[in-house]
């Protein structure tokens, strides 16, 4: 059976979203994307620059591709709401990735004016896919809300920290039914696949792409490893043992003694 | 606790400002390429392959202050000029022609030749063409910092010049800019009125570097514990020679100047760093592999330089050492593997 991924109204073969900001090329962007065969980009309203056709990075991103614009640089709900609808307007569509950092120092996001600015967007009829702190109260007053997905950290942004968030990621995509997506922090192809092994839906990376000697390989290899995770979340994964253990040592007594 | 207050409690034994000291110690020089692996691999992660570019466009040169280490000062005779809403519509039409957004205002101290009201009126005029304007005027009060912010400016450059208050006092003998606290304690009045980004720095020459550079990056954390919410960054201008005879009270050698980068650069890993055309093409073109984030393209420091002829070359501050035009800027940046990011800002209160 095709694994379908269904998020914001659309079926995705892919499970792995590319961020945009960091590349030494805005071509670059197109070759990462063919190569890795993402499906959803993610670019900053505020780096968008539709005057001018050579600077313009979404003349960079094929057209099958669905644009999740985000709403870098708002510091509350309010300037993310205004951000989402300029991205709507300037032909952007509706898929909108909330960012709301007050906090330039970690670019940790602040999840109760996330949380606002999702519940006035998705009765705009937005598809809204919030950037949050992991915390699972959080992630049901977001899924309340109406948010087409969840995108919780993996460690700060840009860190290559790694899946660092992953007990309380873990306790999230048991426990809320729209998609958990990881963003941020994840530095390698591995740890990309030790999100979607745990059953993530998705796994969103820029830095580590971006800052690779080779973008285009690194982008192939994560969306390998995505491939990778995916399937043995699927397949079941076996529970791990660490050590060999006798059969039963606290109850074998019982054997011996006949009194089984 | 103003910044001052904040320096004056600092413990001796402080952990965090003796890491700084030790990152600027004359004993870490030999460390340099240790140091500079370790910062250019923070800026990637921070910051990405790219390098967001400006120019600066001087409205005015007329002054009130004296400070002996600049050419524009009172009393010294140059051609003192300021541009009309028509001029300064003009350059910005020529400017955002090169594909720049991002501007930055310049002006002398002067409340009689360019109040507030003058700038609020030319800031009207430049939205029209940027998506992001920052100043870098004298030091305001909240309620000049409030008109300017509620007209459209998004970010504030200003120099402590030099954080040694007698050195401060002996070179800046008379005008309104003698007051060292109150252009001190200016970031935060910007930042309590709403200001996005912030930019501070010490002119380099002025005094001891290791020791200008010390509470330049102390103050750069200082305003970012305070307001997490504004993107700082840090300048690093190097005195340039002027008309006049001043000389340079410390020598800043290039080693000196990657020395200090690299050590904000690791003492600060998300703060920006700015470099403008002070430092030739050669400099630049090395530093951007090094903790730069910023720089400067196409600039003029003559008042209406970018499309003026003839006279206003009688009005330049001091001479600039890479006078590369925005292509020639970018496809630098192109070789070099980094992105030139000529956006980067969406003022939504506009």
């Amino acid at each position: 059976m095709k694994d379908i991924f269904n998020a914001g109204g659309k079926e995705l073969t892919s499970r792995f979203f590319l961020g945009t900001g960091k590349f030494s090329e805005k071509s670059l962007v197109g070759d990462v994307i063919r190569a890795s065969g993402a499906e959803v980009v993610t670019v900053a309203l505020r780096r968008i620059d539709s005057g001018s056709k050579e600077e313009n990075i979404l003349n960079y991103i094929p057209e099958e591709c669905t644009l999740m614009a985000n709403t870098s640089g708002a510091r509350n709900a309010e300037e993310a709401v205004r951000i989402a609808r300029l991205a709507r307007a300037a032909g952007c569509g509706d898929w909108i990735k909330i960012e709301v950092i007050p906090d330039n120092k970690y670019l940790l996001p602040d999840n109760a004016e996330t949380l606002k600015a999702t519940e006035i967007l998705s009765a705009e009829g937005f598809k809204v896919f919030p950037y949050m702190n992991p915390d699972l109260v959080a992630a049901r007053k977001l899924e309340d809300a109406g948010a087409a997905a969840v995108m919780p950290l993996g460690a700060p942004i840009g860190s290559n920290r790694g899946f660092r968030t992953k007990e309380i990621v873990r306790i999230i995509v048991q426990e809320i039914k729209i998609p958990v997506i990881v963003d941020a922090g994840i530095g390698r192809p591995s740890e990309a696949a030790e999100c979607m092994e745990m059953g993530c839906s998705a796994v969103l990376a820029n830095t580590a792409i971006s800052t690779a000697g080779d973008p285009v390989g690194m982008a192939r290899a994560f969306a390998q490893a995505i491939e990778a995770g995916r399937l043995a979340y699927l397949s079941g994964k076996p529970a791990r043992e660490f050590t060999a253990r006798a059969s039963s040592p606290l109850t074998g007594f019982l054997r011996n003694s006949g009194r089984d | 606790m103003s910044f001052l207050e904040y320096c004056k409690n600092l413990p001796e034994s402080d952990p965090d400002a003796n890491r700084l000291r030790m990152l600027l110690s004359p004993k870490t020089d030999e460390n340099l390429e240790e140091m500079a692996r370790t910062a250019r691999e923070i800026t990637l992660r921070n910051f990405g392959r790219t390098i967001q570019l400006y120019t600066p466009m001087y409205l005015s040169n007329y002054c009130e202050n004296e400070c002996v280490y600049c050419g524009f000062r009172s009393g010294v005779k140059v051609k003192r000029s300021k541009l009309s809403l028509e001029e300064v519509e003009k350059e910005a039409q020529y400017i955002s022609s090169t594909g720049l957004k991002h501007i930055l205002i310049l002006t002398g101290e002067s409340e009689k030749h360019s109040p507030v009201s003058y700038l609020e009126d030319c800031v009207k005029v430049l939205n029209k063409y940027f998506c992001s304007i920052a100043i870098e005027v004298y030091p305001l009060t909240d309620e000049g910092y409030r008109t300017l912010i509620n007209a459209g400016v998004d970010g504030l450059t200003l120099y402590q010049e030099v954080y040694d208050q007698h050195i401060y006092s002996d070179l800046h003998p008379a005008g309104p800019k003698r007051d060292y606290l109150f252009r001190l304690n200016a970031p935060e009045r910007a930042a309590e009125q709403g200001i996005r980004t912030l930019n501070i720095g010490a002119l380099l020459g002025l005094a001891e570097w290791r020791e200008e550079m010390f509470f330049t990056g102390l103050h750069a954390k200082y305003l970012q514990d305070r307001y997490p919410e504004v993107e700082m960054s840090i300048s690093v201008p190097r005195m340039k020679p002027f008309g006049g005879d001043f000389k340079p009270l410390c020598e800043v050698s290039d080693r000196d100047l990657v020395h200090a980068i690299l050590a904000l650069r690791i003492y600060l890993p998300r703060v920006g760093i700015t470099l403008s055309t002070r430092e030739d093409s050669l400099l630049r073109n090395n530093l951007v592999h090094l903790g730069v984030t910023k720089m400067s393209a196409d600039t003029t420091t003559a008042v209406g330089g970018h499309t003026a002829t003839g006279e206003a070359s009688e009005t330049v501050q001091f001479g600039i050492s890479d006078d590369r035009s925005v292509d020639e800027v970018k496809a630098m940046l192109r070789e070099s593997g980094f992105q030139p990011v000529l956006k980067d800002w969406i003022n939504t209160s506009k």
